[in-house]
């Protein structure tokens, strides 16, 4: 990417979020939501907190190199940490740093 | 009450709400300021992407985004349906916002997920005000996400400890939140047609081409299954 491009590529990733902050403000201030969009709203981000997990892992290839050990290790410490302490910062990290360490270390 | 003693007042009934984000945003505006560098990007990136986008993991995956080709109308989507949750926080703040004069704007300009959330259920003080309290947990929330992501980008150029496998800051964090709404939820159809749209389109469309596929995707199977997700009430 060009620096022209990088900008354009922050630029519009800064007026989409806009778009949805300012969105409702300019349009609803006034009468109902329609029903489809309330739907849309309670029904998009478990869908999209899906995507967003396989679009981290999308580059992991499970028949070469370390067939994806690090990141199947790591997630599991995440879920059973997050299961056991129901605390995000602490997954996170645990996560992260067990991560580095399997790939610095080990494979 | 003088303005500015009102002002104080509020600033200080801010504060103490903010504290947990304070922990929270910067450890992960350092992540993300801290990958950056480690990506080969100035730490002028995390701190105007930070400032400008204010939108943690859309920031995220924009670094996916700017070190792949280059894909407007992509990127445009992305951050649509990423961040499209704001869209009924700022329903629900409607009123809320309302008689709030210039600090509208930027109430609106920094309502991210902990902002709306604090904002929406503190109860404020009665010697404070309902809009300079706002104003002050926005702006807070705002300077330790812009103050985290630049201290990472600044201390990665210093530091030379081997980052190999932080990127994996973002895998965690997007497990972290699909694990709290999995675990929030009763039924789990929404989840599961996310699921099985992104890793369907990944097999068909590849790595690089199938995050527009698998939105195209879900907002049909989530059109189209309206009804059962609905009657199964697993919605929150």
């Amino acid at each position: 990417m060009t620096l022209s491009q990088e900008i354009i590529t922050i630029a519009i990733c800064a007026l989409g979020t806009m778009l949805t902050r300012f969105l409702p403000f300019l349009i609803f201030s006034k009468g109902k939501t329609p029903r489809y969009i309330q739907y849309l709203g309670k029904a998009l981000p478990a869908a999209i907190f899906s995507m967003l997990v396989v679009y981290c892992l999308k580059d992991v290839s499970l028949l070469s190199g370390s067939h994806g050990l690090p990141e199947l290790l790591s997630i599991a410490l995440i879920i059973g940490l997050h299961l056991w302490k129901r605390n995000m910062l602490l997954s996170i990290a645990a996560g992260t740093i067990c991560y580095m360490a399997l790939v610095q270390f080990i494979f | 009450m003088s303005r500015s003693t009102i002002i104080k007042r509020s600033f200080s009934a801010a504060l103490p709400q903010t504290l947990p984000i304070l922990t929270g945003f910067l450890f992960l505006g350092f992540s993300y300021g801290f990958y950056m560098r480690s990506l080969g990007f100035s730490f002028l990136y995390p701190m105007l992407m930070a400032l400008t986008i204010f939108g943690g993991s859309l920031e995220f995956v924009a670094v996916s985004m700017l070190l792949g080709s280059f894909a407007p109308l992509q990127t445009f989507l992305m951050a649509l349906m990423i961040q499209a949750r704001h869209l009924f926080y700022g329903i629900s703040m409607l009123e809320k916002y309302k008689n709030t004069g210039w600090k509208k704007i930027y109430l609106i300009f920094g309502m991210c997920d902990e902002s709306f959330s604090i904002n929406y259920s503190a109860s404020i003080p009665q010697d404070a005000d309902r809009g300079w309290f706002m104003f002050f947990v926005t702006l807070l929330n705002q300077f330790y996400w812009v103050a985290g992501a630049t201290l990472g980008g600044i201390f990665g150029s210093i530091i030379s400890i081997n980052t190999e496998g932080l990127e994996f800051v973002m895998t965690a964090l997007f497990v972290v939140i699909f694990l709290e709404q999995w675990l929030k939820e009763k039924r789990h159809i929404t989840a599961l047609i996310g699921l099985i749209a992104s890793v369907f389109c990944l097999l068909g469309f590849g790595a690089d081409s199938f995050l527009l596929p698998t939105m195209i995707c879900i907002l049909a199977g989530l059109t189209l299954f309206k009804k059962p997700i609905e009657k199964a009430g697993g919605l929150q």
